[in-house]
């Protein structure tokens, strides 16, 4: 089992005539993801790599049944583009895009808040590298080879750090149901909160693992959430202990402005709440393992 | 991207915030003649730098003549201004800003920021102006007003009339206060900023109120829309390192230690420091080379990162995803023969073809030292700079 996207959800590429995008759609192709169309405005009925372009969002979900969609579209225009998403009755959208304003962000989640709950998007990212169900599809740019198939949900906040995690795991021996990146930008489409609630509720999945860093509230709400809510063991890592005060590592979102934004901090409120932080990077999938109950 | 206070006073100024008459001044002379066109009998100079706190470190100073004006700026220009802020080295002072000075009758707190947690714009103010906000929230946290923007809509009047009354301004300057926070609001949504501070707010003995200071921090991401703020940047406020490096497209966070690190992506560039740290060495900086690790980026990298002086060891950890270590490895040992780097070098490389990779490394001649695990290249590169140490034979000089 996993989340969000499983080998028969129907994908769009918004962007997709792109030299990035290309790549990577051939990428997702070749691992199985079914990709059935691209956007780009002004290009509707050519296509690209085999796959039908069209016009907007809402000529590609009648003409494909499209339920997902992945944004690869340059900052200046990417939040338009997950609002057409949402628009269009797009079920789970990833952007992918670094660079987006933030004004632009908090204008997109409060556009989203219009449609109804039971039909309201689920957005992950910005600036993340996707989502993938090991063995099933690939919905972002990550490496599908160095995820195996298995039980451990993963959230992240950082692209090639999730990518440790998951090497770590597979050479455990270790498997992923899901992995989700929501991104390193300060207003992101979903928190660890979330995905946290979903992979409570799948069975294929076992053991959570958190992968957070310096700045902002969402791994201490987290923390709340899973003392309230979840069942399920949560492994955690927190990036950014030797980050100084007031800079921005990287990442937009990565800067420690607040109370309870510095890695310590997020650390003892995450072991407060029985989360079982994994002391350094190199250490992530055998605490996993230990807390799965197979020697690592 | 920050600007200094007097852009930020000109801007909200634009935007129906009172603030005092006040000039740019570059020389201690501009600074006196300016003070004589301003006119008057009192006068602030305050150094214009990016940073809080020029109260206490020396940086304003309240004048009663041409003389004390002179005297005054000729004392901070050319200095490095050090404030709680700014860390030892400080910051240059080249431009002072001089105010007629204001007579002052109380002092209010008043931001603007991004709350990351409803996802909207956030004022908060307080009636305990003049301190910074992490005092007031320390020491004073009943005084704080906050209130939320809704993004749709826009702040609304009567949101700023709650804060204004909450504050205990008068009933009579209510709607110079309605003004104020509607200015200071329009500003930072039609500008993209991420921060508008006030700090102090004051109302006046004349009855009007004035934002004494300014600061302005803006969203790097939006500055392609905003072409009149991106050159307000003043680079003689950045650390020279990262100013080149953000022209490089690279993105670099200068610190104090001496092992250079050069990672690809943020998080994982994050985590490479705390295992330095871990492993009992310190990170000489933060450096994100992006996930195109190619021959020229990497090469780029060892330039920067060997820019600093106190580097002896240069820790490179690439996970390839999509690219392949063999491909970075090559990268690698093509940038150490462009680049002449007279320190150790532990290379870590994880991901998609990593015992081509290694082999390339291997086969270079180079001295490099690999490593399996990024314990191990922390590990390694702590031990490489202990080593020449203990031998006194510590490849780079301190300069």
């Amino acid at each position: 089992m996993s989340i969000l996207l499983d080998r028969d959800t129907k994908v769009i590429v918004q962007g997709i005539t792109g030299r990035m995008a290309r790549f990577h759609t051939k990428d997702m192709v070749n691992y199985g993801t079914n990709i059935v169309g691209g956007v780009v405005p002004g290009k509707g009925g050519e296509t690209v790599d085999g796959l039908p372009v069209f016009d907007t969002v809402k000529d590609a979900v009648a003409a494909t049944g499209a339920e997902a969609s992945l944004v690869f579209v340059p900052p200046p225009f990417a939040a338009d583009s997950i609002m057409e998403a949402a628009d269009a009755g797009i079920s789970y959208c990833v952007c992918i895009t670094d660079g987006i304003p933030a004004g632009d962000m908090i204008r997109v989640k409060r556009y989203m808040m219009r449609y109804p709950k039971e039909r309201r998007m689920v957005l992950t990212g910005p600036n993340c590298a996707g989502t993938i169900s090991p063995g099933e599809a690939l919905l972002g740019i990550m490496p599908g080879h160095i995820y195996l198939k298995g039980n451990v949900g993963i959230i992240g906040r950082s692209g090639t750090l999730g990518y440790e995690a998951a090497a770590q795991l597979k050479e455990l021996g270790l498997g992923v149901s899901t992995s989700v990146g929501i991104g390193g930008d300060p207003i992101n489409g979903s928190s660890f909160k979330d995905i946290l609630q979903r992979f409570e509720e799948d069975d294929g999945t076992e053991v959570i693992c958190m992968i957070g860093e310096i700045g902002g509230p969402q791994e201490a709400e987290a923390a709340d959430y899973i003392r309230d809510h979840i069942t399920k063991p949560v492994v955690a890592y927190v990036a950014g202990l030797t980050a100084p005060k007031g800079r921005t590592m990287g990442h937009a979102g990565a800067i420690i402005s607040a109370f309870g934004e510095s890695a310590s901090e997020k650390v003892e409120i995450l072991s407060a709440v029985g989360v079982t932080v994994a002391e350094n990077p190199a250490v992530i999938g055998e605490t996993i393992a230990r807390v799965m109950g197979k020697a690592a | 991207m920050d600007i200094h206070e007097y852009q930020a006073k000109e801007i909200l100024s634009g935007f129906g915030v009172e603030v005092p008459p006040g000039a740019l001044a570059y020389s201690p002379e501009q600074a006196a003649y300016r003070a004589r066109e301003l006119g008057g009998d009192k006068w602030v100079v305050k150094a214009q730098v990016h940073a809080g706190g020029r109260g206490k470190a020396g940086g304003v100073k309240l004048c009663d003549s041409d003389h004390a004006i002179h005297e005054a700026s000729e004392d901070m220009f050319g200095r490095k201004l050090v404030t709680h802020q700014t860390g030892p080295e400080g910051k240059g002072i080249y431009r002072v800003y001089v105010e007629s000075a204001v007579p002052i009758e109380t002092e209010f707190y008043l931001g603007f920021v991004m709350d990351r947690s409803s996802q909207r714009v956030m004022i908060v103010a307080s009636a305990e102006g003049g301190m910074e906000i992490e005092d007031i929230s320390a020491n004073k946290p009943d005084s704080i007003v906050r209130s939320t923007v809704e993004p749709a809509v826009g702040l609304q009047d009567f949101q700023a009339r709650e804060i204004a009354f909450k504050l205990g301004i008068a009933p009579g300057l209510v709607s110079q206060m309605v003004r104020t926070l509607q200015g200071c609001y329009r500003a930072f949504s039609e500008l993209d900023a991420t921060m508008v501070e006030i700090n102090p707010l004051v109302v006046t003995g004349d009855d009007r109120v004035i934002a004494l200071d300014a600061k302005m921090t803006f969203d790097d991401n939006a500055l392609f829309r905003h072409p009149q703020i991106s050159e307000l940047r003043d680079k003689s406020q950045e650390d020279p390192r990262e100013s080149r490096a953000a022209d490089r497209g690279l993105s670099y966070v200068g610190l104090d230690g001496n092992i250079g690190c050069i990672v690809n992506g943020a998080g994982l560039a994050m985590a490479t420091m705390d295992t330095i740290m871990l492993a009992g060495g310190a990170p000489a900086n933060f450096l994100d080379i992006g996930g195109g690790a190619t021959p020229e980026r990497v090469a780029k990298a060892f330039r920067l990162v060997l820019s600093d002086t106190n580097v002896q060891a240069v820790l490179v950890n690439i996970f390839a995803g999509i690219n392949r270590c063999d491909w970075v490895a090559e990268g690698v040992v093509q940038a150490l023969k462009d680049v002449q780097v007279d320190v150790p070098v532990i290379v870590r490389l994880a991901g998609t073809n990593v015992e081509e990779g290694q082999k390339i490394l291997a086969k270079s001649g180079l001295p490099i030292i690999r490593a399996n695990t990024l314990m191990e290249a922390a590990e390694r590169a702590v031990g490489a700079w202990q080593n020449d140490l203990s031998q006194g034979t510590r490849v780079r000089a301190i300069t």
